[in-house]
């Protein structure tokens, strides 16, 4: 069972992280939903709701998600539903329901680098970044990478750039956590092939990105369209997908073994590769 | 520790302990529609509006509450009476114990989405499980009472 001892608001970010820092079992709570799942005993829970970092606010070259956004102010706000193909709307609109990710947060859910994560999924296609009140402002993949650190997630910053993103999951039923997660995103000349759940953290598939891009930019994605045609262009995707399946590691859990994530996971990149090129053509 | 809110439209003082969730300290109040059904925050029986919004009341922390307007359907005893008519007419009760946490997110729905279609309504509602049904009885009633049947 979850235990608190004491709860505090701080009214500055300074305040926050000198509490964080204080004791070893002081945390930073997010929404919560998963915590109570546990038997964690916090010495100071510290509530961020006094730092109005439950904004989604835009600026001149970025998006910032304020660490105590809802999934559920995600999922519905118009920006965000507009911007990327709607791929963080899209990412989060299957986790639970809707009361549930109206409890939950993007800095909870980030900072806590779950393996079943969807919104990490697919921010990590867009290569967003994380902004953290001792680390400063880090990339999501050198966040994730990084050994755990006691810190203060504030912000997670998205480049607004012409991307365009698919996000996929396989769920054994609706609202259940995901089996397995991917994206695919295209921003300028870089794509971004990301798989998460596999059941770690999501991870980008580097070297399979590079192939995707280079393929598009040798104009041998065109006439990808059709699944399981089989033709010379789709055995260049063939091999993008094989490589990242073979570069990414897959682990196995009660939800599946790393051999079937490992085939899944060449179906989603496949649809997402599939849908980032139908969006180009139209 | 004190929380001062406004439950059901009336200011109230809720008492809970710093690490306790909203369901709780809403039983102990004598809100005793709010039932835990699942204990894995997924089953949707729990649910309360805050501030207008259908939160899981057994995952948010009773102090986060201060200030804030909590509504349970003790205090929309119209509307809930008025959709479970529909309801009983549908056929799509049996044993009603997710039925308090349902009611609250398909109110919520018809102030929030307008006309909804079929798949809207279904993703709205995923969050809000029923063991005796198959959810057809509830879909039906929900078209019917929004009036896009």
């Amino acid at each position: 069972m979850l235990t608190i001892r004491d709860i505090v608001q701080p009214e500055t970010l300074t305040e926050a992280y000198q509490i964080l820092t204080k004791q070893r079992t002081n945390t930073v709570l997010g929404g919560c939903a998963f915590l109570r799942l546990g038997s964690k005993r916090i010495g100071i829970g510290i509530d961020l709701a006094k730092l109005n970092l439950d904004q989604i606010t835009e600026e001149d070259d970025t998006i910032k998600l304020g660490a105590m956004t809802t999934l559920r102010q995600i999922e519905t706000h118009p920006l965000l539903n507009e911007s990327f193909g709607g791929v963080l709307p899209k990412a989060v609109s299957n986790i639970i329901g809707v009361q549930f990710r109206n409890g939950v947060t993007i800095g909870g859910s980030v900072y806590s680098k779950y393996g079943f994560s969807d919104p990490i999924t697919a921010l990590l296609a867009l290569n967003a970044k994380v902004d953290l009140v001792k680390a400063g402002r880090l990339p999501l993949g050198e966040f994730l990478a990084r050994p755990r650190e006691k810190d203060v997630l504030t912000h997670v910053i998205i480049p607004k750039e012409e991307q365009i993103a698919s996000y996929q999951s396989l769920r054994i039923s609706a609202s259940d956590y995901p089996i397995l997660t991917a994206a695919v995103a295209k921003n300028g000349e870089d794509w971004r092939i990301v798989v998460g759940a596999r059941p770690q953290v999501a991870e980008l598939a580097g070297k399979a990105s590079e192939q995707l891009a280079q393929a598009y930019a040798h104009a041998k994605l065109d006439s990808f369209m059709v699944a399981g045609e089989k033709n010379e262009v789709n055995e260049v995707v063939e091999g993008i997908l094989e490589q990242m399946s073979q570069e990414l590691s897959f682990g196995s859990n009660a939800r599946g073994s790393a051999t079937y994530r490992q085939g899944i996971a060449k179906v989603l990149v496949r649809r997402g590769i599939q849908e980032v090129l139908a969006w180009i053509s139209k | 520790m004190d929380i001062e809110v406004t439950l059901n439209g009336k200011k109230t003082t809720l008492q809970g302990k710093k690490d306790e969730f909203l369901a709780d300290t809403l039983r102990a109040h004598g809100q005793l529609s709010i039932r835990k059904g699942c204990n894995t925050t997924c089953c949707g029986l729990c649910t309360v509006w805050i501030d207008g919004k259908p939160t899981l009341s057994c995952a948010y922390l009773t102090f986060r509450a201060e200030g804030k307007n909590i509504t349970t359907i003790e205090g929309v005893k119209e509307e809930a009476e008025a959709f479970a008519k529909v309801l009983v007419a549908e056929g799509a009760e049996q044993c009603g114990f997710c039925s308090p946490g349902f009611i609250m997110t398909v109110l919520a729905m018809k102030n929030e989405l307008q006309n909804p279609t079929e798949d809207e309504i279904i993703h709205y509602l995923t969050g809000n499980l029923c063991r005796c049904t198959g959810y057809m009885g509830q879909l039906r009633a929900i078209k019917k009472y929004l009036g896009v049947a």
